[in-house]
């Protein structure tokens, strides 16, 4: 792919990419990018396929380093392996690993793991209502931007006397500034005009009170975009009868899981949205809702548009904005055609036929494909 | 003086022998009493409304009014007034309308002190849409039961270090089988087909795994209900996607708060919402759960629906069914008509023309 063909390649649409990272990732060798590939279990190893397949399709200069992470291990050899290729390459695409919550506490969930570990601190979750596909609210555009690391997620817990169990939710002063000011800078980035910050503190005066008092803190500095704040389970009210009042959101982790979950079903479910796990130095991008889907794998019935939508988060990230706009443009008119639809959607499709789709577009607006 | 004693006591123990304490068995032999809260702000309006509805329904209800502030009790402890307390004792069930909970008035909210004073451990709030209030879902039928004691909610907080704060949430093995088996006892009775225990043990395993294990024991003493078992992100996903896969839910404090607001949400909104909060020693409060809406009390505009739908589910907690369906009926009918609609539901009539017409409705069905 020479750099003449690269230049032509300019998107129509402006990419939504991460703005404030300013350091080039570090696996770069001869223009070609290394990012860690973690399949996962359930639906996540075909959907990896169908990632790798559109992007030697487009001619993608990346380069997967797939590593497989055996949740039925008890060691944690396979978590810490990935780990340590992401801290090698930077960025990772993956797919749910899955947590048998029968185990004993010591054996962790893995994806937790993942994200302590590397200190992927925010989780953003874009939630936008797509033309085409059938949903009971319109015109939702709703920025989760959700702690990801601490708070009730902490895994920590105890049995004081047997039948007496104590689970300790931490939140730091430190976190919950990082998080409040990455959410406010990226409402600056992608010109935002509100943050709504979503809380207990009216139960949990001391936690989601220090929580709400770091985001007002951070508020102060940004003059232009607006702050309010709302309890969660009015938000969750608001949520399913009005919600395009609602713009950027920040908050603490298990409020995120619940929102963002919420949101996720409002505009189509899980099959639509991306997610991305941002921290200091490395990311990782993966479906919003974190399904492994067991009950529809291998069965070339999964909706591959969030795990697609995800690698052009991924693309944008290491700044291949030509190829992310180009193959975002191409889901986005594939989601369009209803008769395309998997069965999440409604619809009959199968996961290959959207697939081919998205390639058939791809190959009739670019100049470059069209010898392939 | 002794004479009532006496007779309270052998009511109180005849009415014990007659009934456990979740079934609904009837006992439509001479008038129930119950302890009518009214509340602050739209309070009294919609009470007065609801007693005024049992009246033309002829339930065989006697309201005992009582009001509750917080007093301070011997000792310091804040406390509801023993007359409400002693009312609450005797009756074992309870209306209540909206409480107001001053800032920074020292003592902890209203609704706090009662669900200590009387072990409120479960807290239903049965969701089903109301035909003729229009939301972008129909067909929801839904009852969230929530554990109301402990959990998130526990109160447990310390600052450890500055700028490091824990919250503890508190999972016990008693409160937990507690509600999983109020949960089935009360889909048993009243024909719900499945239980669904929501939770989050992948993450918080000892503690959600408690709560999940104590739900699969008593689930195996109630084998013609349907057990099942759902992480609460699916359930949220599921649940604003497609309402009607639910059935009762039951789950530890703060899922709970969520979810129950979140089910509100789908029918309506907390103006439409019943709830009820049972408690140990077969003590039930039943509760509107929206707020005391003062910029609208004394002005004839409140809508007395929630109220009214949680003194229905007061009546069918008592076995009193043909009154309560003969209630609901007559309000859901006269919401389905919309020609007679309190401010909030759409239409411009005033909360005593709303009455009498639920009213008429109802003189009209004998």
């Amino acid at each position: 792919m020479t750099t003449r063909s690269l230049r032509s390649l300019s998107g129509a649409l402006k990419p939504l990419f991460n703005g404030h990272l300013s350091r080039p990732p570090p696996a770069r060798y001869g223009g070609r990018h290394t990012v860690t590939l973690i399949p996962g279990d359930g639906i996540g190893p075909e959907l990896a396929n169908h990632v790798r397949e559109l992007f030697r399709f487009c001619c993608v200069p990346v380069d997967f380093e797939v590593v497989n992470v055996d949740s039925s291990m008890a060691s944690e050899d396979d978590i810490n392996n990935a780990i340590m290729a992401i801290r090698r390459n930077g960025v990772a695409l993956k797919g749910n690993i899955e947590t048998n919550h029968n185990l004993p506490p010591s054996y962790k969930s893995r994806n937790n793991l993942l994200r302590t570990t590397l200190d992927l601190y925010a989780n953003v979750m874009h939630c936008q209502s797509l033309p085409g596909v059938r949903t009971r609210h319109r015109n939702i555009d709703i920025m989760i931007i959700r702690e990801n690391t601490e708070g009730e997620y902490s895994s920590l817990e105890h049995e004081n006397v047997p039948g007496v169990v104590e689970c300790l939710k931490i939140i730091t002063k430190t976190k919950s500034l990082r998080i409040a000011d990455y959410a406010f800078r990226t409402a600056r980035a992608k010109g935002r005009r509100r943050v709504t910050a979503v809380h207990k503190a009216n139960i949990m005066k001391l936690g989601d009170g220090l929580f709400l008092e770091c985001c007002k803190e951070v508020a102060c500095g940004y003059p232009e975009i607006s702050f309010d704040s709302m309890i969660v389970d009015n938000t969750s009210m608001q949520l399913v009868s009005r919600p395009q009042q609602f713009d950027v959101m920040v908050m603490p982790n298990l409020y995120g899981n619940i929102v963002s979950n919420v949101c996720a079903g409002l505009v189509g479910g899980p099959g639509l949205v991306p997610g991305a796990n941002y921290g200091e130095d490395y990311a990782v991008f993966e479906t919003g809702t974190r399904n492994t889907g067991k009950s529809i794998a291998n069965r070339n019935s999964a909706n591959p548009t969030a795990m697609l939508l995800a690698s052009c988060l991924l693309l944008d990230h290491l700044r291949l904005h030509a190829y992310a706009s180009m193959i975002r443009r191409a889901i986005l008119s594939t989601v369009t055609e209803t008769r395309l639809h998997t069965a999440d959607l409604g619809g009959q499709g199968s996961t290959s036929d959207v697939v081919q789709s998205i390639m058939n577009a791809i190959q009739s607006t670019g100049p470059q494909t069209l010898s392939i | 003086m002794a004479g009532s004693v006496w007779r309270s006591m052998l009511t109180h123990v005849a009415r014990a022998a007659k009934r456990p304490a979740l079934s609904s068995a009837s006992f439509s032999r001479g008038l129930q009493t119950v302890t009518l809260i009214p509340g602050d702000g739209i309070g009294p309006e919609i009470s007065t409304a609801v007693m005024k509805i049992f009246e033309a329904a002829k339930a065989p209800i006697s309201w005992e009014e009582r009001n509750v502030t917080a007093i301070k009790g011997p000792g310091g402890r804040w406390m509801i007034p023993p007359d409400a307390k002693e009312s609450m004792d005797k009756s074992k069930i309870g209306l209540k309308g909206p409480l107001k909970t001053p800032i920074a008035a020292g003592h902890p909210s209203m609704n706090l002190l009662l669900r200590k004073t009387f072990d409120l451990y479960a807290n239903v709030r049965p969701c089903i849409s109301i035909e003729g209030y229009k939301t972008p879902y129909t067909d929801v039928d839904l009852v969230t039961i929530r554990e109301n004691t402990e959990g998130e909610y526990s109160g447990i907080e310390h600052v450890i270090v500055d700028g490091v704060v824990q919250s503890i949430k508190l999972i016990t093995e008693n409160a937990s089988r507690r509600i999983a088996e109020y949960a089935f006892e009360y889909a048993r009775n009243n024909q719900r087909n499945s239980v669904t225990a929501v939770h989050k043990a992948n993450i918080m395993r000892m503690s959600d795994g408690l709560f999940l294990r104590k739900c699969r024991e008593v689930a195996e003493n109630y084998k013609d209900i349907k057990f099942t078992e759902m992480y609460l992100d699916t359930v949220c996903l599921n649940m604003v996607q497609d309402p009607t896969q639910f059935d009762v839910l039951v789950m530890p404090n703060l899922y709970g708060d969520i979810l129950s607001d979140l089910c509100a949400g789908l029918i309506g909104g907390l103006g439409v919402t019943p709830s009820g909060n049972i408690g140990a020693n077969g003590v039930a409060i039943f509760e509107s759960v929206h707020g005391t809406a003062p910029d609208i009390a004394g002005l004839d505009m409140a809508n007395p629906t929630a109220l009214l739908l949680s003194a229905v589910m007061m009546l069918r907690h008592m076995g009193l069914h043909d009154h309560g369906n003969k209630i609901q009926t007559a309000c859901f009918d006269t919401i389905r008509d919309k020609k007679v609609l309190t401010k909030d539901l759409g239409g411009n009539s005033k909360c005593s023309e709303f009455t009498a017409e639920i009213c008429r409705r109802i003189q009209d069905m004998d």
